[in-house]
């Protein structure tokens, strides 16, 4: 079965949102491989959210937000876009392709805009591959367990 | 009060009245130069003198600075009088060849020529000192002086500089009874000296129709506001309806206020960029605010449609969407436009017999009534061309009698360029968002979307309403609009403050911020995160707290909290934490 | 009466947090005399056997610090689960995987590389790694094998209380080890299984002195590069101090010192990644809209992943680097 990555998209409430919303009345096709969580703004995403996402599965994180200039509260899109290039760094140093991480403005006018990205997206992601992480969870049964210790005693141990 | 006879005709006057002002009463002339009534008289030209007769003795004295106390005679014209004022003009002459008032004032006495040596024969200064005067004793400037002594006294700045002190006035020149002193073109000011006090009327009607059609006082170019002494307008209104002391001081009052409705309005695109358009190259391009300005009664043509040099034009072109559906300008359309400009063209063809051409993109006469104006302008005989205006160039030879600017264009309906030959090109500009929208803003706190209008609420469910609860936008700064949409949009904003003021209470968003005041360690690192001032800190406790009255929920000091001590109701970490783990489950 | 017993255990630790129940002073005497002393390798001769031979849950409290990576490890931490009713993460190792857990930077294999060969003070010729089973003249001898990845205590064995810290402070200790003394002695109820012990709820902040302000960084700087005023938070001047998502409880001795705080007492309550956190703190307060500026100024943080999760990499959300 050929690989379909899992992307989480989270898009700000008054632009990104609205936005896909609107590729969906235009009727617009983009990847089913984004699910979108909604927050109010772009200001609201935290780095440990993207963590999270990428831990429990995803392979890709789209973060959207309104144009540089545009949020609706202002300027909270700009503290997401202080975030963002910090969180890559981290992904990066972390052995995580930082392309997995994505930052786009999408206004709410921009149902097109917004189709294309998800799709890109998803295209580049496909690209990518899969994002094995590896030791999310301690296996209790793994093999190279020191069995031979509490019940053996302490016959080949010197404490 | 005093008795006097004056040339045999007797008059009663207060005391300490000077004989040339009881003179004047009676309607008799007594030349006099360095006299005006509006500063100290000086004395100095001598041509006011008369005879004046106490008992038997007579003398002469000068008319304008006698001080009448006693019944005296005083004759203006006697042969004394005449002798020696004819003296004192031919010593005029002299000393002032260039003055024409002098020349003129001997021709009435009979005079040709002076007996006197010439002085400099372009000289006009008579040394009268009423500039001197007017700048020290009424612009209070102290820039104007006497230097050197006897026959090579001379008036000017200290040390023929240009003094600091001077403001420009032209006080001087306008006191100066010989035009010797002219107001001239100092590093591209335009000073007129013909203009009363200075470059520009202080005291001036804003326009011909201005409401209340009362003269204000610009502070721009009063004398009084600058130096402290003038106050000539005080002296002469006889209602006293100038009052420098309320009037002189601006002030900044401060008003507390439970709701704001920004109507701040639009600014005209500046087509000068597009030079294809030859805005401010090409004469008789106009914008359409110029247009309309020309149009107007009470404008400087008195609302004639004419080409500057006088002449009415032959043809008209109207240039639709000038900066508007425009890529490299505005992607917006004006909404305005394509209904005044067929009102342009009615009122070119009430006004004048030019023709008019229309140059637009699409026709969009959406509003109510609209599209039957348009019909009615086609029916007017409008040549109503479908293509935009692509250059406005000067006709060539051949075809200047047929107009002085070519428009050209493709027409699409018939799909062939033309060029069309015009006496006159109006431009009808974009409506964009002021220059200093975005810093209103950020003062009120809502913010401008890509094209600079502010933004609203909702597109459509809460059209007058902003982001920050009440402030409300009506009219153009929200975005281009017509009149009936901006007293709509006007009258749903007043509704909306009525409303709030009605309930007596604010209804809030179930979303805001919280801060755990148990959580919170005083970081600080959210104080200057809300663009809404939400956030404030106690100092005493050491902790910051939200007041969720002004909260938006945007939930950026959520994310930026490092202790985890703010919540954001109803996107909490936990919610969206499960949200994400949720769907990849 | 039977004494409660006591056990201490020093996984991958330095030992300083066995130091640290020792520096409690006169206090310590009062432990031993309440508590017979069950195991504490650090101390005295004790064997695995005997611990093995107690009845499960025999040991009333265990002090387990160290964070686990190695097959060793965690069957002493299993063995200590099982014969211990209360067992506490004691230290930052074992309650967030600490300064070990910066191990998860890299495998095991650049690890081995790195210390059996190409560290300046090795000579290594014959390329002579660790294997877990050596044959000698004696027999087999088996040294534990050491794992890719560092795990924290909670994480492989359930945990009751953490005593977050590196170490955690003394007078924190002895107060913990009062009131569980209190507790046993006046049979009083325990605290909720999971409350952290020894610290507070609130941040690092909270504890530090120094004058705060609203924040507003242009530029970052290492704590060499400037002296920092003495009475103003190191933050606001530009030095990255990780107090702001650190639990507080130590005092805040670090910041008080000149020197910014590095995070050692984990994460506060209401926080899921330390690193996550201080990203999201850091880049919302810094002075600037434009890209190209952010990039500079964010360029001189020399290590971002290894300054934000200096004490919590093996308990973050991504848990380690992937190769």
């Amino acid at each position: 079965m050929s690989f379909e990555p899992k992307i989480i998209g989270i898009l700000c409430n008054w632009c990104s949102y609205t936005g896909a919303d609107l590729a969906g009345t235009a009727r617009m096709k983009y990847p089913a491989n984004m699910r979108s969580v909604r927050v109010m703004c772009s200001g609201r995403v935290d780095p440990g959210f993207i963590f999270d996402a990428l831990a429990h599965g995803a392979d890709g994180v789209l973060i959207c937000g309104c144009h540089p200039g545009d949020c609706h509260y202002v300027e909270g899109n700009y503290k997401c876009m202080r975030r963002i290039p910090l969180t890559q760094r981290l992904l990066q140093d972390m052995g995580i392709d930082p392309r997995r991480l994505r930052l786009e403005w999408v206004s709410a006018s921009e149902g097109g805009r917004f189709q294309k990205i998800v799709t890109e997206f998803t295209e580049e992601i496909r690209a990518l591959g899969p994002l094995k992480l590896r030791d999310m969870k301690f296996d209790m049964n793994r093999p190279d367990r020191y069995s031979l210790m509490a019940e053996a005693g302490d016959t080949v141990h010197t404490y | 009060m005093v008795k006097v006879t004056i040339d045999g005709l007797e008059i009663e006057v207060e005391e300490e009245t000077t004989i040339l002002k009881a003179a004047r009463q009676l309607g008799i002339t007594i030349p006099a130069l360095c006299y005006n009534e509006l500063i100290e008289p000086y004395a100095v030209c001598r041509l006011c003198v008369v005879e004046l007769q106490r008992g038997q003795r007579t003398r002469l004295v000068t008319a304008c600075n006698y001080p009448l106390r006693e019944s005296v005679v005083i004759r203006t014209n006697s042969e004394r009088v005449q002798r020696l004022r004819r003296m004192n003009i031919e010593l005029l002459m002299a000393r002032a060849p260039g003055a024409k008032i002098i020349q003129d004032l001997a021709a009435e006495m009979g005079i040709e020529r002076t007996r006197f040596p010439l002085e400099d024969s372009d000289e006009k200064c008579i040394l009268c000192g009423l500039c001197v005067q007017a700048c020290s004793d009424v612009v209070q400037a102290y820039a104007l002086g006497f230097s050197e002594r006897g026959s090579k006294r001379v008036i000017g700045p200290p040390y023929d500089t240009t003094p600091e002190t001077c403001i420009l006035c032209g006080a001087c020149a306008y006191f100066c009874p010989t035009g010797h002193i002219k107001m001239t073109d100092t590093d591209g000011r335009i000073l007129h000296s013909e203009l009363t006090l200075g470059p520009n009327a202080a005291i001036t009607l804003p326009f011909r129709q201005a409401i209340p059609n009362v003269p204000r006082v610009n502070p721009d170019y009063c004398i009084h506001m600058k130096t402290g002494g003038c106050e000539l307008c005080v002296k002469v209104c006889q209602k006293e309806a100038i009052n420098f002391t309320e009037l002189a001081q601006d002030s900044f009052e401060e008003f507390e206020v439970g709701a704001v409705i920004m109507a701040t309005g639009f600014q005209d695109f500046d087509p000068t960029p597009m030079k294809l358009y030859g805005y401010g190259v090409l004469p008789n391009v106009l914008t359409s605010d110029e247009f309309e300005r020309m149009n107007n009664a009470a404008s400087p043509t008195g609302g004639r449609i004419v080409m500057e040099n006088g002449e009415e034009p032959r043809s008209i072109a109207i240039l639709h969407c000038i900066g508007s559906r425009d890529e490299h300008y505005h992607k917006y359309c004006s909404r305005v436009c394509c209904m005044y400009e067929l009102n342009f063209a009615h009122l070119v063809n009430v006004k004048t017999s030019a023709e008019v051409y229309q140059l637009y993109i699409d026709m969009r006469s959406f509003g109510k009534g609209y599209e039957e104006f348009y019909q009615r302008i086609l029916d007017e005989g409008v040549n109503v061309i479908r293509g935009k205006g692509a250059e406005v160039v000067p006709a060539y030879q051949k075809r200047r009698g047929e107009g002085g600017l070519l428009v050209c264009c493709e027409d699409t309906l018939i799909g062939k360029y033309r060029e069309i030959p015009v006496d006159m090109v109006v431009l009808c500009t974009a409506l964009e968002a002021r220059a200093d929208a975005a810093e209103i803003g950020r003062k009120f706190n809502i913010s401008t979307g890509a094209d600079g209008w502010f933004i609203e609420a909702h597109p459509k469910l809460a059209p007058v309403s902003t982001t920050t609860e009440g402030i409300f936008l009506a009219g153009v700064c929200q975005g281009a609009k017509d009149i009936p949409d901006s007293v709509a949009q006007g009258a749903a904003a007043a509704a909306q403050v009525m409303k709030m003021f009605c309930q007596g209470e604010l209804l809030m968003d179930g979303a805001y911020a919280e801060i755990v005041e148990d959580i919170c360690s005083g970081c600080r690192i959210c104080n200057g995160l809300c663009p809404y001032n939400a956030i404030t800190y106690d100092i005493e406790k050491k902790v910051s707290a939200v007041n969720p009255a002004m909260c938006k929920a945007c939930g950026t000091c959520v994310a930026a909290c490092p202790s985890g001590a703010i919540t954001g109701r109803h996107f909490t970490d936990e919610q969206i934490y499960a949200q994400i783990e949720g769907i990849l489950a | 009466m039977t004494k409660p017993k006591l056990a201490v255990y020093w996984a991958a630790s330095c030992g300083g947090c066995d130091i640290a129940i020792l520096d409690i002073e006169e206090k310590i005497l009062a432990v031993a005399d309440f508590f017979d002393l069950a195991f504490w390798p650090c101390v005295a001769d004790f064997k695995y056997k005997d611990v093995a031979a107690l009845d499960d849950g025999a040991i009333t409290l265990t002090l387990f610090n160290g964070a686990i990576r190695n097959d060793e490890n965690f069957a002493i931490a299993e063995l200590l689960r099982r014969k211990s009713v209360v067992l506490c993460a004691f230290g930052s190792c074992a309650s967030d995987g600490g300064i070990p857990g910066m191990a998860n930077f890299y495998e095991r294999q650049t690890i081995f590389d790195y210390v059996y060969g190409k560290s300046p003070s090795t000579v290594n010729p014959d390329k002579v790694y660790p294997q877990p089973l050596t044959k000698v003249p004696e027999g087999e001898i088996y040294i534990p094998a050491m794992w890719d990845t560092v795990w924290t205590l909670p994480q492989v064995v359930d945990v009751d209380y953490v005593i977050p810290g590196c170490p955690p402070q003394s007078d924190q200790i002895a107060a913990v080890v009062g009131a569980v003394i209190d507790i046993l002695k006046n049979g009083k109820p325990l605290p909720p299984k999971g409350t952290v012990l020894g610290a507070t709820d609130k941040s690092c902040c909270d504890e530090c002195l120094r004058q705060r302000d609203v924040k507003k960084i242009k530029k970052f700087v290492r704590p060499f590069e400037i002296i920092p005023d003495p009475d103003l938070c190191l933050m606001e001047q530009g030095i990255l101090c990780v107090g702001p998502a650190t639990r507080g409880g130590c005092g805040a001795k670090c910041v008080a010192a000149g020197m910014p705080c590095r995070g050692c007492y984990g994460l506060p309550a209401n926080i899921r990644d330390q690193g996550a956190k201080m990203v999201s703190a850091l880049a919302s307060v810094i002075d600037s809209t434009d890209p190209e500026e952010i990039g500079r100024i964010m360029a001189a943080i020399p290590d971002p992943l290894g300054t934000f999760y200096r004490f919590t990499l093996a308990d973050s959300l991504l848990r380690r680097a992937q190769v």
